[in-house]
């Protein structure tokens, strides 16, 4: 063949320029789907290691806890060595606290000076005197915690000055700048204006009266015609109306007319026109004198941050600086355990029968098609089937570790069904047959030689959709597991809180220093995840025999 | 007291076998060669005909201790006390003499309310008692029976099997009993809805307000119950979650299939498999921690107006979710594909992509469906990330910068607090919640069915 297209001198098709191209393109459309396959992998696994890195970055912060090392004098005039629990530790601990600051003045400075420790301060003081009597007449030095902004201060999660101006202020602002009315005059920036000298508010017999900052308003107000007077009024300056004064009295004739007159425009806007960021104070900080007070604790090296042992022995609370996962790692450990004591035996004994025993027909039929089905019914209805049966027809207690163990082993069934029946099927027919050859009877052969071989898968299938269980939020939230709980259950019967719905539970919080809490419970539920699944992975790979 | 009852019952089991055993060894003199059942078979009869009968009336004594004792109490109120009230008052009124008879006393209840409570506490403490004498009295019962019956030949082996048996039974019914309470529950309660509002608003009506007032004095919307703007919002956010999961779990497995060599396989593979198995909590604090943050800041660059918690951050983030049940269900479908196919592609010249393109893509069509069919009845489910990060409001729009609801949104929130099944607001959640399920489990079925049907075709 190649002979005969070699002796052809006619060029051929195959070098031809025009296939050459067509080869490219062909190549270049593989190469880009290839480039496609690897950038959706990308993005998804770039996508994962945002999700990571933003919970990582918001919630490591919450590991550890702000404290302020105090000397509480636990006078025994003021606690009663009989009934140290009753003493007023409020006072004790804010007189105490107001000790290290005699410099500050003021009713109110004093106050806000208290906002800065916690206020379960008390609690604390109060817990380590009822545990240590013996302390009571002498002088205890103790590690309080901050309040939720200065422990936010004091990590650097929030700064103690912002940006005075938001992103739309300035724009407004620029917008004015861009129609040239903006000029420095006298080291102040004024803005010019067309105002109408209204003779009813400026009386010509009276002009040191008069009522000049409606009328500057009102001329400013004509450049933002579209907005709310809010914003245009917050562009000047408090003391707009003194300049249209200074004018007036210079220039009495402009009485009932338009007049252009510059006026300056307030400090923040002053400073941006300048080249300068404006800056405030924090809002959430009551004064800069607090913040002052807190950096001379910070100064005097009284504050530290220790690893936030709270975080694990705490449980709820509504102040974030004291608020723990105890409650909700205790409850969801409840509700893993009836979880796993209702879906592994009956899990195992539904699939042994539907592996070894059951008959081909319609009713194993049946069952196998609602396993399948129930495996994708979505979460939120067995809620509801938790709610209107367990709570409303056998009226099991709200929000009990019980109500939701039985709730997810319903949603677990079916994973360990499936599990179970695999590693049943993979267990070889040899064993089986040997063990029948000796005479085992069919339920011998499976509890004595297939089950104990199918263990490890078994276990693994089980300890995964445990983990699943475990990260189920809507059915516990149907059947009020989301409840404010500010200690431990003592039992499945107590109402709880599990992880998942803590977590939940602190994301709809206002207070700032719960994003860091609900971050670091999040690390803490992916925690339990990993170890889970390490463990599964552990038990198939060291146990699981290959046939 | 039940601990009590329970491990009483489980010492009684014990004790049965131990008996059951000593007794099968006596009757053959300490020979057990001569059995037809080995020892420990005896005893495992004995306990299990102990043990069960036992359990199982306990069970159903608690099942129905609760609404006898309520039945004994209504009957027993003074005539006056209970005259022309409402089924709900009645109820109302036997849960106040629960909480005085369990000592939290709210306000002053009457004589007749304290009387009630001390007789229901009394007939509470002679019903667990009477249990407790009961489940002994059939445990003992079935001790005596079944330890006459051990004899040499006995053959009880049988007998625990058969018991072993009819366990498996009853533990493969939950699958079905689960069900079945799925649907009753949903049905019942949606039904009562349907009393209440017509079933013709409901699936038609545009306007969906169903904070109606519960007290008289309170200031709440009309009531509407409308649900169009519930789906639509519903299927919004599913598609905006296709859109995001659809092409990169589709190209992922195209890549992982037919680029990736093994070793990149064995790696990425189990990668994308941890966006399935991270908690659906976690998704929806991304997605109001970062996501939505960072698109309205992206709007803002832009001068676009997007809502806080609008349906794009929901959408995305559950995109971000399902990619894995894209990817992983389109891996199988295109490794199910014969290799001859493939091969025959390329003897004809293809390059691989043209081979994906013409030969893979259309004949792995019917799996992929499958598995999109499977990711959206998914997405329609999904339950928190759409609690946490769409809105609340039902507004029927397809804008998706503006904040919509969903129907999983809708069920949590008429009922996060609410127990009180008498008013449309929280049987709304139940028809809602029968709605969610018929369409999943339509979705599912039929999905499973493409998917099966596929799969024979290769094999």
């Amino acid at each position: 063949m190649s002979d005969i297209a070699s002796t052809n001198n006619a060029p051929s098709y195959w070098d031809s320029d025009k296939h050459r191209r067509t080869l490219a393109r062909r190549h270049a459309a593989d190469k880009r789907l290839q480039f496609y396959g690897l950038a959706a992998i990308g993005m998804a696994i770039l996508l994962l290691g945002i999700l990571v890195t933003s919970l990582v970055s918001t919630g490591y912060v919450a590991f550890v806890q702000s404290k302020v090392t105090l000397e509480v004098p636990l006078e025994s005039s003021k606690i009663d060595a009989n009934n140290p629990g009753a003493a007023n530790y409020r006072v004790i601990v804010r007189n105490a606290f107001r000790k290290l600051f005699p410099d500050v003045q003021g009713a109110r400075n004093i106050r806000n000076v208290d906002r800065i420790l916690s206020s379960e301060a008390r609690f604390i003081v109060r817990d380590y005197v009822v545990a240590n009597p013996d302390m009571i007449g002498k002088t205890a030095t103790l590690e309080l915690p901050l309040s939720d902004p200065f422990d936010q201060l004091n990590k650097g999660v929030i700064p103690s000055q912002v940006e005075a101006l938001t992103r739309r202020e300035i724009g407004l602002f620029r917008s004015l700048v861009n129609r040239n009315v903006v000029s420095v005059e006298d080291g102040r920036t004024v803005v010019q204006i067309d105002a109408f000298v209204d003779p009813q508010k400026v009386l010509p017999d009276n002009l040191a009266f008069g009522d000049y900052s409606p009328i500057v308003k009102e001329g400013m107000r004509t450049y933002f015609l579209q907005r709310g007077a809010d914003t245009s009024d917050s562009l000047l300056a408090p003391d707009a109306g003194d300049a249209l004064k200074a004018y007036v009295e210079a220039n009495p004739d402009s009485i009932g007319k338009t007049v252009q007159v510059k006026v300056p425009l307030a400090p923040a806007y002053d400073a941006i026109f300048k080249g300068e960021v404006p800056m405030k104070t924090n809002p959430r900080f009551a004064s800069d004198e607090q913040i002052k007070a807190f950096n001379s604790l910070e100064i005097r090296g009284l504050i530290s941050t220790p690893f936030n042992t709270e975080l694990f022995v705490n449980s709820d609370s509504r102040f974030p600086e004291q608020a723990g996962l105890a409650g909700a790692i205790v409850g969801s450990f409840y509700t893993l355990l009836v979880c796993f004591l209702i879906s592994f035996p009956m899990g195992i004994a539904a699939a042994i029968y539907l592996e070894e025993f059951a008959p081909t027909n319609k009713l194993t039929n049946l069952i196998e098609v609602n396993i399948n089905n129930l495996a994708a019914v979505p979460s939120v209805v067995f809620g509801l089937l938790g709610l209107a049966v367990f709570l409303g027809f056998f009226g099991l207690p709200r929000s009990a570790p019980l109500v939701g163990g039985m709730v997810l082993s319903l949603m677990t069934l079916p994973t360990i069904i499936i599990a179970t029946r695999a590693s049943l099927k993979a267990v070889p027919p040899s064993i089986r047959e040997a063990a029948l050859g000796v005479g085992a009877s069919k339920h011998q052969v499976v509890m004595h030689h297939v089950l104990p071989f199918a263990m490890p898968g078994i276990l693994t299938g089980t300890i995964i959709g445990l983990a699943q269980a475990l990260g189920e939020t809507a059915p516990l939230l149907l059947i009020g597991m989301n409840a404010f709980i500010t200690s431990a259950p003592g039992g499945i019967l107590e109402p709880a809180t599990a992880l998942p719905t803590q977590i939940y539970s602190w994301a709809d919080s206002p207070e700032r220093g719960f994003v860091s809490r609900t971050s670091a419970a999040i690390l803490v539920l992916l925690g339990f995840l990993v170890a889970m699944n390490a463990i599964a992975i552990f038990l198939r790979q060291r146990f699981e025999l290959k046939w | 007291m039940l601990t009590i009852v329970f491990t009483t019952l489980l010492a009684i089991m014990a004790a049965g076998y131990i008996i059951g055993r000593r007794r099968a060894y006596a009757v053959v003199n300490g020979a057990p060669e001569s059995l037809h059942s080995r020892p420990v078979y005896h005893g495992a009869f004995v306990a299990a005909w102990v043990g069960l009968p036992a359990f199982l009336l306990v069970l159903i004594w608690l099942a129905l201790q609760g609404a006898v004792i309520e039945a004994l109490l209504v009957d027993s109120l003074p005539e006056d006390k209970i005259r022309g009230l409402a089924p709900a008052q009645i109820d109302l009124l036997v849960s106040e003499i629960e909480s005085v008879a369990a000592g939290n006393i709210f306000g002053q209840p009457d004589a007749s309310i304290f009387e009630a409570a001390d007789r229901y506490n009394t007939w509470r403490e002679i019903a667990q008692w009477a249990m407790f004498v009961c489940a002994i009295a059939a445990a003992m019962v079935g001790l005596a029976l079944t330890r006459r019956r051990i004899a040499e030949k006995f053959r009880a082996r049988h007998g625990v099997e058969r018991v072993m048996n009819i366990i498996m039974i009853a533990c493969s019914m939950i699958a079905i009993l689960t069900t079945l309470g799925i649907v009753i529950s949903l049905l019942v309660e949606a039904l009562r809805f349907f009393d209440r509002v017509p079933v013709t608003e409901f699936f038609f009506g545009l306007n969906w307000e169903p904070q109606i007032p519960i007290r008289e004095d309170q200031v709440t919307a009309g009531g509407a119950f409308g649900a169009i703007p519930v789906f639509a919002g519903t299927l919004l956010i599913a598609s905006i979650a296709m859109l995001v999961a659809v092409p990169t779990g589709l190209f992922s497995a195209i890549y992982l299939t037919e680029y990736a060599n093994p070793r990149v396989r064995t790696i990425i593979k189990p990668i994308l498999e941890v966006l399935a198995g991270i908690p659906t909590v976690v998704y929806g604090f991304f997605a109001v921690l970062t996501v939505a943050p960072a698109m309205r800041t992206f709007g803002e660059m832009i001068g676009m107006d997007i809502a806080p918690n609008s349906a794009l951050a929901a959408g995305a983030v559950m995109g971000i979710m399902i990619i894995p049940f894209v990817s992983s269900f389109s891996d199988d479908a295109i490794n199910a594909v014969p290799h001859s196919m493939r091969e025959g592609s390329y003897g004809l010249g293809a390059t691989k992509g043209e081979t994906i393109k013409n030969v893979l893509l259309p004949a792995a069509l019917p799996g992929i469906m499958g598995g999109i069919l499977l990711a959206v009845s998914r997405a329609i489910g999904e339950t928190m990330i759409v609690v946490m990060a769409a809105g609340l409001i039902a507004r029927l729009t397809a804008n998706p910068f503006e904040a919509v609801t969903t129907v999983t949104v809708q069920i949590v929130t008429l009922l996060i607090g609410d127990t009180e099944f008498d008013n449309p607001k929280t049987l709304a959640a139940f028809a809602l919640g029968l709605v969610l399920f018929v369409v999943t489990l339509g979705l599912n079925v039929f999905a499973l069915r493409i998917v099966q049907k596929y799969r024979e075709k290769y094999e």
